[in-house]
């Protein structure tokens, strides 16, 4: 399959980032598909950031925090949980495929598992094609 | 006195609730009327016709309203003439401004809808179910045309450029007086803006618990306008029924909190609100207690596209994209 999507990430700068950082000390192996955009908390994410990637064409949108109990402003993770469990059920009702959003909690010291989020997303978008925005259907 | 403002209102795709507003101003719009020139609104005031339009010099009309959004050809021909012939256009209203009620139209197919308006609805007798046709030859020689039903429906601004928007549905008539006020002193924003307060429904709205310097709660309990009567003083929002006040323009003065029924967000976004519908989850899911209350709210809410998106399905991009591909879906599956 040639078809490379372009997953936008969303990573919180006090683990997935750093777990992102880690999966390249490792020179862990995944797909040069995702382009991260650090961001405080991954509380920090609106689902009106993920709405942008989406209408841009992100083809995927993978927003990267802590681990329930290890967000550094002690509930930011928790409400982006709630936020994306309600936008996925907007996007799916709006008639859009809510798989190409994908929330993972990564800390800074998973740096393989952060090579094996991308590589599984990677796969998994490749099944689903491109984005509708990009003339896939 | 200075020239008379040469105004224009078109319906495109509405139901002309927008212009019952205006007219709604009775004596201040006769008043009004000593500085505007209506040169064209058809048909709710005065007797002119499209063709009146067309023939209209390019830029000669100094204030166009526009209610409604695209629906047909029709609109879209008549609105880009409009934008020809004005120097201001504005999008007066949910519909033409964010697509409206009947934008909800396009989270269904063609046939769907024609079913239901021309088939199904049960004031219709349809028993040949004889659909509607952008042309018919009648008697075997007149040829008869309508304007043709598009693929999907278009804000104003998708279509053609537009200076002002105004959200409601309809813009409240006081608020439509502030606003010719605004327009008559020359007192206009940067092109690009809501014409509007710019304040949130809770800032108008008597319920709001910060008026008695109450704290608000995370919400716990989920709770549907059919379940039971709320509390007509506090917060519909604090008691589980799921309201759009603090992310919406005020400019009705919270005319659904009156009357005990949530705000679904007509007035359109605050300033600062990229997407109505996404930054509105994002206030409701934040405004929740805990996990289990917003799986109770997912469960309870059976289509959140219809909900958060009542007023502005269309000005979202990605809505809009989808809207457009879904009778091309059809057409393929029947292949
Ligand atoms: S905004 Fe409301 S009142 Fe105005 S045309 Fe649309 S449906 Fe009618
Ligand atoms: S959330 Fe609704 S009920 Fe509560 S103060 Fe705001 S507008 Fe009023
Ligand atoms: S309360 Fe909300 S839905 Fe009701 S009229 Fe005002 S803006 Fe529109
Ligand atoms: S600090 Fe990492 S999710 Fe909040």
């Amino acid at each position: 399959m040639s078809f490379s999507p372009n997953i936008v990430g969303f990573a919180c700068q006090w683990c997935t980032y750093a777990g992102a950082d880690l999966a390249g000390n490792l020179r862990a192996k995944y797909p040069p598909t995702v382009k991260l955009i650090k961001v405080p908390c991954s509380g920090r994410v609106e689902p009106e950031h993920v709405l942008e990637a989406f209408a841009n064409g992100a083809d995927g949108v993978l927003i990267g925090g802590c681990h329930f109990g290890d967000c550094h402003y002690k509930t930011g993770n928790y409400k982006t949980s709630r936020r994306i469990a309600i936008y996925e059920k907007l996007l799916k009702d709006s008639g859009f495929e809510a798989d190409r959003l994908r929330l993972e909690w990564i800390s800074g010291a998973e740096g393989y598992r952060f090579a094996e989020v991308i590589e599984e997303f990677t796969k998994q978008l490749q099944e689903m094609g491109p984005s509708p925005m990009n003339g896939g259907v | 006195m200075a020239e008379k403002v040469k105004t224009a209102f078109l319906l495109a795709g509405g139901c002309a609730g927008c212009e019952m507003s205006v007219v709604d101003l009775s004596e201040a719009l006769v008043g009004a009327l000593e500085h505007l020139e209506i040169v064209f609104w058809a048909p709710t005031v005065a007797d002119v016709k499209y063709k009146d339009l067309e023939d209209m010099p390019d830029k000669s009309i100094d204030l166009a309203f526009v209610d409604g959004m695209i629906r047909n050809s029709e609109n879209e021909h008549t609105v880009k003439v409009l934008r020809q012939k004005s120097k201001v256009l504005v999008a007066f209203g949910a519909c033409a401004s964010l697509g409206g009620i009947a934008a909800l139209g396009d989270l269904h197919t063609k046939e769907e809808l024609f079913k239901q308006a021309y088939k199904d609805s049960f004031s219709t007798d349809n028993p040949e179910g004889i659909y509607p046709t952008p042309e018919y030859l009648l008697d075997g020689k007149y040829n008869l045309t309508i304007p043709t039903f598009l693929d999907r429906c278009s804000t104003i601004d998708q279509i053609v450029d537009v200076e002002y928007y105004v959200g409601g549905c309809p813009p409240h008539p006081s608020f439509v007086g502030k606003l010719i006020e605004a327009i008559l002193a020359g007192n206009l924003p940067a092109p690009g803006s809501w014409l509007t307060s710019g304040k949130a429904v809770c800032e108008s709205c008597s319920r709001n618990p910060a008026k008695d310097g109450v704290e608000r709660l995370p919400v716990g309990d989920i709770k549907r306008t059919i379940d039971g009567t709320p509390d007509s003083d506090k917060c519909l929002l604090q008691q589980g029924y799921m309201c759009f006040g603090p992310v919406t323009q005020g400019d009705c003065g919270g005319s659904c909190l009156n009357v005990n029924i949530p705000c679904r967000g007509c007035g359109g976004p605050i300033p600062g609100v990229k997407d109505f519908g996404a930054r509105c989850v994002s206030m409701i899911a934040s405004s929740l207690a805990d996990d289990a209350t917003a799986q109770k709210f997912i469960d309870q809410y059976n289509d959140m596209a219809k909900m958060f998106y009542r007023y502005s399905h269309t000005a979202n991009r990605l809505n809009h994209k989808i809207a457009g591909m879904k009778e091309q879906k059809v057409s393929e599956a029947c292949k």
